[in-house]
């Protein structure tokens, strides 16, 4: 007991105004649950990673590194990491780009401005997989409105039509992406344009800068930091794109859809080979890791005030 | 008018028709866009009103039929009231887990001092940029052990916690000026009276806009519910519709009933509370 006394008298003295005792109560719901759920399962998928095992029987075998080699060997992990990478460039590029176009046009004094927002910002509240189930019958060939419409303006549809044409399918879906996410990049855009100062606008005009002008050396600039929050928030999302694919091709056809997402997801639950996929998990770790990096190397320091 | 104000309305008005044309021109341009928008949404409703013998007829866009008997088939197809109760609650507890403990944790790393302090904010900040995907399986592997499978606590209990949460309410209570914990506490408030008296009154806003960001990610979530969910009394909205479809894909007018049914909620819950949504996203990116 005298041994402990030094030690609960430095607990008295660094509780003195209740600092500690308040904090263990205040964090122990958040670490506990995130140290089951979060931190445990994290570690656990690495050490999954490195072994053979289907989930079921007792016999579980340490297998090194030859998962990681055994899913870079296969072209069917290869295809699935291209098409992720395409399905994320094509949305992040469209998005970014058409938000900001369209941002900058509503930003231009606009009548019925909010209800443009209000009308661009529904996708974002809908629920994937009902844009999903939709966008899936729309395209629909004969009967599908937007390949109808599409056939009165003149454009036939390619052979085979749209989702079972494995150059078309992912191009579908990256629209659906950009459709459900172009709202949200508007609105952030929008309110990002809206605190630059309008004096900087009106010195540059009596400085006889044009719209052009205005833009390149005014907008640009100054809305670079939120593009850059943009393009990241957009690119670690796409990466993890599952429910749209899942919904709207599975996969198909012939792969072209099939994206690391929905091959982890078979490979685990389908499959049961729980070492693969884990190494597939900590693939899209390592790549989401990179692109957070360098997300904190810009944001870090402003974002967490240290 | 005077004739010396004359040639200056004549220039305005000069001025007003040429705003106006550039106007117009971008009017085209967002309404052409908000078509794109909009059109999904509208011939989802046509569609799940036009009579089940016309639906390989050419679709038209306008509602003209309405047979909302489709909807009556299409709750007796499939337990529409129970899906929308199970994301109700799963709904409901992870908003409510993510708010309450999120605020907890914000108070202690905003406000209170305890060694290890930066390094577990560190460490909480960290895990955000762990994708789902990584844990996913052995998140399963842990909720079977447990005996959760097929439960609202599987649903719930693990997404309780939200790293983001903590971040987002920790830049909130920085805010709060200290003078208001100071006096609470010569009054002899305790720490957590403290946070339960000044900071959770003031934090109103903050809450909010965290309690926004979880109803999106619950409500939508899709993947967690796939891989813990077997029973079919337990699917959520997102988990029904997707199954919904698998089953009665051929039949067209009952499907959009379905997503239709699986829709309007949400949209409606958007369209009452939209000022706050849209303001929640628009602060997220600006702070950021």
């Amino acid at each position: 007991m005298s041994a402990l006394a030094p030690l609960s008298a430095r607990w008295r003295h660094a509780n003195r105004q209740g600092d500690l005792s308040a904090a263990a109560l205040a964090l122990a719901p958040a670490v506990l649950l995130f140290a089951i759920f979060n931190i445990y399962p994290l570690l656990y998928s690495g050490f999954l990673s490195v072994m053979d095992w289907n989930g079921f029987s007792p016999e579980r075998t340490f297998v090194g590194l030859d998962n990681y080699r055994a899913i870079f060997a296969s072209s069917q992990f290869r295809n699935a990491l291209t098409v992720t990478l395409k399905y994320t460039v094509g949305v992040t590029v469209l998005s970014v780009v058409l938000g900001l176009v369209i941002a900058v046009l509503l930003n231009a004094d606009i009548r019925g401005r909010n209800i443009y927002r209000l009308i661009y910002f529904l996708p974002v509240v809908t629920s994937t997989v009902a844009a999903a189930v939709v966008w899936r019958y729309l395209m629909t060939p004969g009967t599908g409105y937007a390949d109808v419409f599409l056939r009165n303006l003149g454009l036939t549809p390619p052979s085979p039509a749209w989702l079972r044409n494995p150059d078309w399918a992912l191009r579908i879906v990256i629209l659906v992406g950009v459709w459900k996410r172009l709202g949200f990049n508007i609105v952030v855009f929008l309110a990002g344009l809206q605190n630059i100062p309008k004096d900087f606008y009106e010195a540059a005009t009596v400085d006889g800068a044009g719209t052009v002008q205005r833009f390149r050396h005014i907008t640009v600039p100054l809305i670079a930091p939120i593009t850059l929050l943009l393009v990241i928030m957009s690119i670690i999302d796409a990466f993890l794109i599952f429910d749209v694919v899942y919904v709207m091709t599975d996969g198909g056809p012939v792969g072209t859809t099939e994206v690391v997402g929905l091959l982890l997801y078979r490979q685990a639950f389908r499959y049961f080979n729980l070492g693969d996929a884990s190494a597939m998990g900590w693939v899209i770790f390592a790549i989401v890791f990179v692109v957070t990096l360098i997300q904190w190397k810009f944001f870090g320091a402003r974002e967490t005030g240290l | 008018m005077s004739a010396e104000t004359l040639p200056l309305a004549v220039g305005v008005q000069a001025r007003l028709a040429r705003v106006k044309w550039g106007h117009l021109l971008i009017h085209a341009a967002l309404i052409a866009g908000a078509l794109v928008m909009v059109v999904p949404f509208l011939w989802m409703l046509t569609l799940s009103l036009k009579p089940a013998a016309l639906t390989h007829q050419p679709p038209y866009l306008i509602p003209t039929r309405f047979e909302f008997s489709n909807y009556e088939a299409a709750w007796q197809a499939a337990p529409f009231a129970r899906y929308y109760f199970n994301s109700i609650v799963m709904t409901a507890g992870i908003v409510f887990g993510q708010v309450l403990l999120s605020s907890l944790a914000a108070y202690a790393f905003a406000r209170l001092r305890f060694p290890g302090r930066e390094l577990l904010f560190m460490v909480f900040l960290a895990t955000m940029m762990v994708p789902f995907h990584v844990i996913l399986i052995p998140s399963y592997l842990i909720i079977d052990r447990l005996g959760w499978i097929d439960s609202y606590v599987a649903l719930i209990v693990p997404r309780m916690v939200s790293a983001f949460g903590i971040f987002l309410l920790r830049q909130y209570y920085q805010g709060i000026p200290r003078e208001l914990d100071d006096a609470a506490m010569i009054d002899g408030a305790s720490r957590i009276g403290i946070w339960w008296r000044i900071i959770l009154p003031l934090s109103g806003p903050g809450l909010a806009t965290l309690g926004i960001f979880a109803f999106m990610f619950a409500w939508n979530d899709f993947l967690w519910p796939l891989v813990v969910v077997n029973d079919p009394d337990m699917r959520t909205v997102q988990l029904g519709l997707a199954m919904f479809q698998g089953r009665y894909g051929t039949q067209w007018t009952l499907l959009m009933a379905g997503t239709v049914t699986a829709t309007l909620p949400t949209l409606l819950i958007f369209l009452i509370g939209q000022r706050w949504f849209i303001q929640s996203v628009a602060q997220s990116g600006v702070k950021g």
